[in-house]
């Protein structure tokens, strides 16, 4: 290949430096739904995605921001492919990524339980966890409601400096 | 360009911003885009493809109608804390439904996206089971069906992980973890109302008594899902009930609820209930065809739109 054009950027670090339409403090790296990247021999760039809940509206945007973000860095023929095996897990939110919640207020995540085997167990309340307040760090803190603004958090209020704030739940 | 050029370009608001090829205002909508694009969709060797997509039917139908009745709690739950758990479990039983529709497309060779299942079937092409179609009723209606629904559900998924249809198996993976969410919310509201006061107590028991004739549906296998259960595909629903029944007893027992009497036979179920199984053949309540008013209209009366 001769040098009469500049060298396009890696298809990789552009894909990876996507951000998430809901939570734009993550790349869709950090949150690990970027599952892979490559170029075929035809020199389509594919990206394959994988949906945090199986209902999760942001996917079409993901789609398209990734797209646009190839084109702009001289991309054209993309495919966004999803993949739902396996299914997506908070275990693959980054380091960078948990430091990243933090710092916008958000709690990250536990490492997401280990299922026993036989049936799911019904979980009637008796559990606690402790999640500390993103704001003040303290562990006096209570969930509110398993179900926050986005399917994949939480809501918690911290009984310390009485602030509300929001969990990524395990799954 | 400016904001005043799009106005002078289109003579009109909705013209600058229905303009094409701008992926940016995606939430204007720019239409779906198929949720199964690039995963591999082949029917499985021994498997009937219509089979299959029927089978898609009963399971995406099912989370479609129950989505939607849910939906039309948003905003009328107690608290603002129930708006939003019930419209989170309302989205992902949608998002489980479209896969599941879209997946029936591909199966059956039709080629069909999920909105012209959705959107462009009569009720008697629709298999979901009557449980999930009846009238909204108080919130211990709702939260009644919902703890029969998904502890069902989550029974059937949890079986449905092995399916030798890597498509299934996959959604069914991922809709594990988004039910055990559901079955947990129902069987702590139902602690919550029926060993709280004797008023809440009362609607408990009262919806649990209104959706448990239609139990028994639930666990009536269908020739397709026996065939399909015989090809490791889809699960046989006779046996999840053993499973079922001890859950719900675990809850029913801790919200000092008692089970309701069972109906011996169809002929027991009240009069607009259709008898058991029936759902998976296309046989419905009218409740029903006020879903379909309501989830259709708006698709059937402007054909080419799209959002």
């Amino acid at each position: 290949m001769t040098t009469a054009h500049k060298a396009l950027p890696d298809v990789r670090t552009v894909a990876e430096s996507v951000t998430d339409p809901e939570l734009p403090m993550l790349t869709l790296a950090d949150l690990g739904v970027l599952r892979d990247v490559w170029v075929t021999h035809t020199g389509t760039v594919v990206v394959s995605i994988t949906p945090t809940y199986s209902g999760c509206p942001a996917m079409d945007a993901m789609r398209d921001d990734l797209r646009r973000a190839l084109r702009d860095a001289g991309y054209h023929d993309v495919e966004v492919r999803t993949v739902l095996e396996p299914a997506w897990t908070t275990d693959w939110i980054s380091a960078a990524g948990h430091v990243k919640l933090a710092r916008a207020g958000i709690s990250p995540p536990h490492t997401a339980p280990v299922r026993a085997a036989g049936p799911v167990q019904l979980d009637l309340g008796g559990t606690v966890r402790v999640v500390r307040c993103p704001q003040c760090g303290s562990a006096r803190t209570e969930e509110q409601s398993r179900f926050s603004s986005t399917a994949c958090k939480s809501l918690w209020r911290c009984r310390s400096c009485l602030e509300p704030f929001e969990h990524i739940k395990e799954i | 360009m400016g904001h005043s050029d799009h106005l002078d370009e289109y003579g009109d608001a909705y013209g600058a911003i229905a303009e094409i090829n701008d992926e940016q205002r995606w939430a204007f909508g720019s239409s779906f885009e198929d949720p199964l694009a690039g995963v591999d969709v082949s029917v499985p060797s021994g498997v009937d493809g219509d089979d299959l997509a029927a089978y898609c039917l009963m399971l995406g139908d099912d989370a479609l109608i129950l989505s939607h009745r849910l939906q039309g709690w948003v905003s009328w739950a107690p608290e603002l804390e129930d708006d939003v758990a019930i419209a989170n479990i309302a989205l992902d039983l949608l998002g489980q439904a479209r896969l599941l529709l879209a997946r029936a497309g591909k199966a059956d060779g039709s080629g069909r996206d999920e909105d012209a299942y959705a959107y462009f079937r009569p009720a008697s092409e629709f298999r979901n089971v009557a449980l999930v179609e009846l009238e909204n009723g108080d919130f211990g209606h709702a939260l009644a069906r919902l703890l029969v629904f998904s502890t069902y559900r989550l029974g059937l998924l949890d079986q449905l992980r092995t399916s030798r249809d890597p498509v299934l198996a996959a959604i069914a993976a991922k809709g594990v973890k988004e039910v055990t969410y559901h079955r947990d919310y129902a069987a702590r509201w139902m602690l919550r109302l029926g060993d709280g006061t004797d008023e809440s107590h009362r609607r408990a028991a009262g919806g649990l008594a209104a959706v448990w004739p239609y139990v028994p549906e639930l666990f009536v296998p269908h020739p397709i899902e026996l065939r399909l259960a015989d090809a490791g595909v889809g699960v046989d629903p006779s046996t999840l009930r053993a499973e079922f029944d001890s859950v719900v007893e675990q809850v029913l027992s801790a919200a000092t609820l008692e089970f309701p009497p069972e109906p011996a036979t169809s002929a027991s179920t009240p009069d607009a209930v259709s008898a058991p199984g029936e759902g998976r053949d296309g046989r419905h309540t009218e409740s029903l065809t006020g879903i379909l008013d309501e989830l259709q209209g708006l698709a059937r009366a402007h054909r080419e739109a799209t959002w």
